[in-house]
């Protein structure tokens, strides 16, 4: 979607301020937040793309106007309302009052750090071959789903070249929609500053995606 | 239920920001109902303020400027290399290590979200998820580097990475002259978070 989260080539947003000895966290609802939110994935039944498009999908302004762990935890609530697990009376109370939800695979202590080891990994088998190769000068498509994509806005329409071919990975705007892993074809295609920016792109710098096959075409 | 309400009182509410207040509530509400165990929480938490760190990354950039086959490995497929040392899993499970040299300077974003090789580099700072760094790394990267306090020569070609699947970017930066025959402790204290993400360079000695 085009949301508040494709961010890419916006101005307006000031200088980037590093904070000196910056703490992991800035407050304990923070850490709450992220380690509710990690914990609750499996048990809640969604995946990553899922959760990337429950913090976009909201407002631009909004998205700009919380910080990063708000962005998380309204996710983290919209997510688990729409399933059911959740009720706003109960978290108005502070209090389950509802019977809960038959849930699969509560992380436990003692699984943490093996989950943590495992990850999610991506890359998946397949017996297709890819498109393109190094090399090849492709057009990202212009396209502008209302839902999850992971093509930015500062690419589409724009030609670049394919510099190496990653693999088969899942495809997130099929995952994000329960719509099926659908693995596709992954390359890292770079794109010229002045191409991407015209006359006010740094024409001694290159800016490269992570793009699946079904958004190029051949250039 | 007023005997289990008690942890809502305990401060006075003036104090917790409607957002605290919600996180809590809905903590106590999903442990109630069995969906989450506050000690996995905690423990989550610990992990990523005591263990899961930019030190982690810093040992993996010194072990490659000391041991020349390391490097070599590393670069051409980093998440193994990386896995040597023990690091490995959630946001780091295909990682691409990318050397800065004299002619490219590479840098990483993600400019639509918050991707970052947690298993290297911990958790991102908030300048690495907010809107200023996530707008201008790909439009302006050397107006961001400025903000850094970073200036390249202009005959360095930088190399912006927008991190939109779940490939992770490790930068390994330049390793600093007058270091020949340093052991990797000593090299991994030069090796900044900044560093490894490309907008700031290692420590000279």
């Amino acid at each position: 979607m085009n949301g508040g989260q494709d961010l890419g080539g916006m101005h307006g947003f000031g200088p980037v301020e590093p904070e000196p000895n910056e703490p992991v966290f800035h407050a304990e609802w923070e850490k709450r937040a992220f380690a509710l939110t990690l914990a609750m994935a499996r048990p809640g039944g969604w995946n990553i793309d899922m959760g990337r498009f429950a913090r976009e999908n909201r407002p631009a302004g909004e998205y700009l106007a919380m910080s990063y762990y708000q962005v998380w935890f309204a996710a983290l609530e919209s997510m688990m309302k729409e399933r059911d697990l959740v009720a706003e009376d109960e978290i108005a109370a502070g209090h389950s009052l509802h019977t809960p939800k038959k849930v699969e695979r509560v992380l436990s202590p003692a699984d943490v750090l093996k989950v943590l080891h495992r990850g999610g990994p991506t890359e998946r088998e397949t017996n297709t071959k890819p498109a393109f190769k190094p090399g090849d000068r492709v057009r990202a498509k212009t396209i502008n789903p209302p839902t999850h994509t992971r093509l930015p806005r500062y690419v589409r329409g724009r030609i670049g070249e394919i510099e190496r071919v990653i693999g088969c990975h899942v495809f997130p705007d099929t995952n994000s929609l329960g719509a099926g892993e659908n693995p596709q074809w992954l390359y890292t295609v770079r794109f010229d500053g002045r191409e991407l920016w015209g006359p006010q792109g740094d024409p001694t710098a290159t800016v490269s995606v992570d793009a699946w096959e079904p958004y190029l075409v051949p250039a | 239920m007023s005997d289990h309400h008690d942890h809502h009182h305990d401060h006075d509410h003036s104090e917790l920001s409607e957002t605290q207040l919600r996180v809590r509530a809905l903590e106590t509400v999903l442990t109630e109902k069995g969906y989450v165990d506050p000690a996995a929480l905690d423990l989550l938490i610990e992990t990523y303020e005591t263990k899961v760190g930019p030190r982690n990354g810093a040992r993996v950039v010194a072990r490659a400027w000391a041991d020349a086959d390391y490097r070599a490995r590393l670069l051409k497929d980093a998440t193994p290399a990386i896995a040597e040392l023990g690091y490995a899993g959630r946001q780091g499970e295909h990682i691409v290590a990318l050397e800065n040299t004299a002619a490219q300077h590479n840098m990483v974003v993600c400019t639509l979200c918050s991707c970052y090789p947690w298993p290297v580099l911990g958790l991102p700072p908030v300048w690495y998820k907010s809107a200023p760094y996530r707008s201008r790394a790909v439009s302006d990267p050397r107006g961001v580097l400025k903000d850094f306090g970073v200036t390249l020569p202009n005959d360095t070609k930088i190399r912006v990475w927008d991190s939109t699947a779940e490939i992770r970017y490790l930068v390994i930066p330049m390793r600093p002259k007058g270091t020949e025959g340093w052991s990797e402790d000593k090299l991994a204290a030069l090796v900044t978070r900044d560093s490894m993400i490309g907008t700031g360079l290692a420590k000279q000695p």
